[in-house]
């Protein structure tokens, strides 16, 4: 095997220093009848080039954003990465690194943190950020114990249907074992009716999670749901969209008191769903209840500027059942793309990848909504995806033919909304050309002619 | 040799007009923003983002790189933590098209390869823990023990049993304690014994029809198997209770003993230190969990199941916790994990674990002559040597931190320190398989070296590396988070 570099001669001198006869006496611990007394039931060892025939033979079997033109989103999207991100990733000295524990061997890694901090703060318009989260599902429930332990209300949480239904059932799944309510508003326009929202926040409401653009890609009124839930005392978690903010007001300019976001879309490919990067950013007050790793500036003992992971008395390792959370890595090699992607791109660049998506968006809406058969299932401003409505009641038929024809051509919601069932959410990216989106229009509107097996 | 000016913050190299990416102009209608959105959601003007030329960026970050220690350049002994060999083609053949750009929500019919492969590995996991139930979802090993604990709540939950209390060893590690609270659970600590093992009396003593689960390392963060771990299953299954193993040192175990086999209900594991998945300075990781048959209805969903030739996820599991996390889990890292069991084989991951004890325990048998080895000659993965004598020897007040200090201006990342918290002044040290015995010779020389070095070398240390002993303090008190233009 060639991980291993002991020679036979190696572990003879090896057991001979140790003063043991076999390999199997350096197990003595263990034993006898724990032991398994037999090879484990794996497949035999391929060779490189065995493995790569068999990888290429099964990544053949996908289709993907290369294969097919990509209409989907929810969470996921895809964008364009510029080839500097992957290159600057690749380094060894970027993957192969561990944690930055020993600041002064890990300046690279605890600069690239602090950067990042601040990048998500330039983007949020927020005071802090900590140096990222496992996704945007979990950082939402983090943002939401976040905002129990500052308001000290244990009692309920808040979110709308418009939250996307993965971060809505991780909440769920989170809370379940906490004595915390969690309410969903209702959503049946696809975008909070704030007075409807006024009803469910009361003096023992936490915090309500709020996502703009939602799920369903409309704009929300958030500095009136920011109002409601200040007047209760509760905090405002908004989760964004961070490519939204190139043209969007920014998060704290609205009242958000804890921002939460999904950041595949800054530079990160889609991999069937991770692993992604939980940004999670907040008011400077909070700052000792974030969780997860923090990059701080410092000196060192010669008075050089410098960086280390600080406010590590809020972390597992030191205060292990009180921490914050038990979170114990970041993302950091996610954050690292998000950094140079958000340096390739900077504000212009940022600001023309929105407009594009926005834009094509739109151009596609019109497109397919001009066909008799498709309608915009919701009123109201969207960014980059938006709902239509199949009224011949063929989605999963029609999905399933664009796919066999080379189109992604949109998310089914009947998975999460049942009322939603003939519905498509569609996202359209700056990558899309005119030619893409009218291809997926002619064949969205075009006849179901083959009887294609589903399984979505 | 070092460029300082390209190290420079990203904003303070940013001028005002540079672009690195450009993007092309619009083929479609392009109206005005303010007539596709209303006027009060937009911006004035876009975030503050520094401005850079692809060159600034390219220069900027491989001279960041340079600074950091990984892998790649540097052996690293970390204890509890490590880090082996992260083989180039597990990168060349996770980052094939067909598993990088495919989209959580495609139709199941367009991800076959993919299923397939994930429903793979799901049964590898299974085999090599002796637990059939497995859960890919989690996106590290702290949120693998938060899942299998919510795993464990839910179960009991549906018996109608109320159990409150989850036990961990003093030895165990902080994520334990921290999941266990999340996880809704009160945590209780049981002391070890003077040999490092469970306190067989004091776990009896906290027996009761209130504790949901005791949650064990085996082998420990001391580097021992605990022996008696199968009399603690019994123990504890006879009062109703769960055991959960902490999946860490899987590494020292494979295919010799299995956790299922010796009493566990539920485990994690931790990817990047058994199946050497990278740890890009800090994650991303996975924490697949495994789990006895009666726990499996209760794991998140979906998880990926075989109808015939056809895979699917399955949703349809009404006594699931749900999901811990958006999407199917950390697919990058578990394709990696996927091609490293198939390279090693069942024959090659034994051997990862014959010579990952093999390089510890020589590694031991050459440390212990210059600095005890509080636990025994023999070891498992790791073993744990105390620094406590030069504090008498040499006046220092750290001496474990001041050695790992030390032995990276001698090119070693330092061994983890201070932890286990059993240990007085504990240097943790783990080699895994993937060293030679000359890097395991001229680690443990230099360790000799350096603890034989005088105080003042020692406290000032590292002298080679671009900065030394960073003020954390100051970090911590005044918590400067993000640059400021000054």
């Amino acid at each position: 095997m060639s991980y291993i570099l002991n020679t036979p001669e190696d572990q003879q001198a090896m057991l001979a220093a140790i003063g043991v006869a076999s390999l199997d006496e350096l197990f003595s611990s263990i034993p006898q009848q724990l032991r398994l007394r037999r090879p484990l039931d794996l497949p035999p060892a391929l060779t490189e080039l065995d493995l790569t025939g068999h990888m290429q033979t099964l990544a053949d079997r996908n289709a993907h954003a290369g294969s097919h033109v990509c209409f989907l989103g929810g969470g996921s999207y895809d964008h364009f990465i510029p080839a500097a991100v992957d290159a600057l990733a690749a380094r060894g000295e970027f993957y192969t690194s561990y944690t930055p524990y020993q600041p002064e061997v890990s300046q690279g890694n605890l600069q690239a943190m602090f950067e990042y901090q601040t990048l998500i703060c330039q983007l949020t318009g927020m005071d802090v950020s900590n140096a990222s989260l496992y996704d945007g599902g979990s950082a939402t429930v983090e943002a939401a114990l976040l905002s129990m332990s500052v308001t000290r209300r244990m009692g309920k949480v808040v979110t709308v249907d418009s939250l996307h239904p993965e971060y809505q059932q991780v909440l769920a799944t989170y809370l379940a074992n906490l004595p915390t309510q969690l309410v969903t508003v209702p959503v049946p326009a696809g975008r909070l009716a704030p007075q409807r929202l006024a009803a469910a926040v009361d003096q023992q409401t936490a915090c309500v999670l709020l996502q703009h653009p939602n799920f369903f890609g409309g704009l929300e009124d958030v500095r009136a749901v920011a109002d409601i839930a200040h007047q209760a005392g509760a905090l405002l978690v908004l989760v964004v969209d961070p490519l939204s903010l190139g043209v969007l007001q920014c998060p704290a300019a609205l009242g958000a008191d804890v921002v939460v976001a999904e950041g595949q879309c800054l530079g990160n490919p889609m991999q069937f769903g991770g692993p992604y990067l939980g940004i999670i950013a907040c008011r400077e007050q909070f700052i000792r209840r974030l969780p997860g790793r923090i990059a701080g500036q410092t000196v060192d003992r010669r008075g050089r500027r410098c960086w280390v992971l600080t406010l590590q008395t809020r972390e597992q390792h030191i205060r292990r059942e009180k921490a914050t959370s038990n979170i114990c890595t970041n993302q950091g090699l996610l954050a690292l793309r998000a950094t140079i992607y958000l340096s390739l791109l900077g504000p212009q660049g940022l600001r023309e990848a929105a407009t594009l998506c926005a834009r094509k968006a739109h151009y596609a809406c019109q497109r397919i909504t001009a066909h008799p058969r498709w309608t915009r299932r919701f009123d109201g401003p969207t960014f980059k995806e938006f709902v239509i409505r199949d009224t011949a009641g063929q989605v999963a038929e029609q999905v399933a033919q664009a796919a066999a024809e080379g189109i992604l051509a949109g998310v089914p919601l009947a998975r999460w909304y049942p009322d939603l069932a003939d519905c498509l959410l569609v996202a359209v990216t700056e990558k899309r050309t005119r030619d893409e989106i009218h291809r997926w229009a002619d064949v969205l509107a075009g006849p179901v002619h083959q009887v294609v097996a589903s399984h979505a | 040799m070092r460029n300082t000016q390209a190290t420079r913050m990203l904003f303070d190299l940013s001028r005002p007009g540079r672009r690195g990416t450009v993007f092309p102009a619009c083929d479609v209608d392009a109206p005005a923003l303010d007539a596709l959105l209303p006027a009060e959601a937009l911006a004035d003007a876009p975030p503050p983002l520094p401005e850079l030329a692809e060159p600034d960026v390219v220069r900027h970050f491989t001279n960041l790189s340079t600074l950091n220690m990984s892998v790649d350049t540097h052996f690293y002994p970390l204890g509890s933590c490590t880090m082996k060999y992260n083989p180039k083609r597990n990168e060349r053949l996770a980052s094939l098209p067909g598993w990088l750009h495919v989209h959580p929500y495609q139709p199941e019919s367009t991800i076959q390869g993919l299923l397939q492969l994930l429903y793979e590995l799901q049964g590898y996991l299974a085999e090599i823990s002796g637990l059939p139930g497995v859960s890919l979802q989690p996106a590290a090993g702290a949120h693998g023990e938060l899942a299998a604990l919510m795993v464990a709540a839910a179960y009991f939950r549906d018996r109608g049993e109320h159990r409150s209390i989850v036990l961990t060893p003093d030895s165990a590690h902080g994520t334990n304690p921290a999941s266990a609270r999340m996880a809704g659970f009160d945590s209780v600590t049981i002391p070890s014994g003077r040999d490092g093992r469970v306190d067989l009396a004091a776990l009896r003593g906290q027996l009761d029809q209130r504790i949901a689960v005791f949650m064990i390392t085996n082998p420990n963060t001391l580097g021992l198997f605990d022996a008696q771990v199968a009399e603690i299953a019994e123990l504890v299954h006879a009062r109703g209770g769960l055991i959960y193993l902490d999946g860490a040192n899987m590494n020292a175990i494979l295919g010799i003993t299995r956790p299922g086999d010796f009493g566990a209900d539920l485990m994690h594991y931790n990817p990047h230190k058994t199946f050497s998945g990278p740890h890009g300075g800090g994650g991303p990781g996975a924490g697949p969990i495994c789990v006895a048959a009666h726990l499996e209805p209760f794991l998140p969903t979906p998880v990926v199941t075989r109808r015939g030739a056809h895979y699917a996820l399955d949703y349809d599991r009404p006594r699931s916790i749900g999901r811990v996390r958006a999407f199917f889990g950390n697919v990058g890292v578990l394709l990696r994990a996927y091609c490293y069991i198939r390279t090693c084989g069942p024959d090659g991951l034994r051997q990862v674990s014959e010579n990952a004890v093999l390089n510890a325990n020589y590694l031991l048998s050459r440390v212990k002559h210059f600095l005890p080895v509080p636990h025994g000659d023999r070891c498992m993965h790791e073993f744990v040597a105390s620094a406590e004598r030069l504090k008498h020897d040499k006046g220092l007040k750290q001496p474990a931190m001041d050695l790992g200090k030390r032995l990276l201006d001698y090119g070693f990342h330092a061994p983890t320190v201070y932890f286990p918290l059993t240990v007085h002044d504990a240097l943790m040290i783990e080699p895994t398989e993937s060293e030679s015995k000359e890097t395991l010779d001229a680690f443990a020389e230099a360790l000799f070296h350096v603890s034989g070095e005088s105080a003042e070398l020692l406290h000032d240390a590292p002298h080679a590396s671009t900065i030394s002993r960073p003020d954390e303090v100051t970090a911590a008190r005044q918590a400067q988070v993000k640059w400021t233009c000054e």
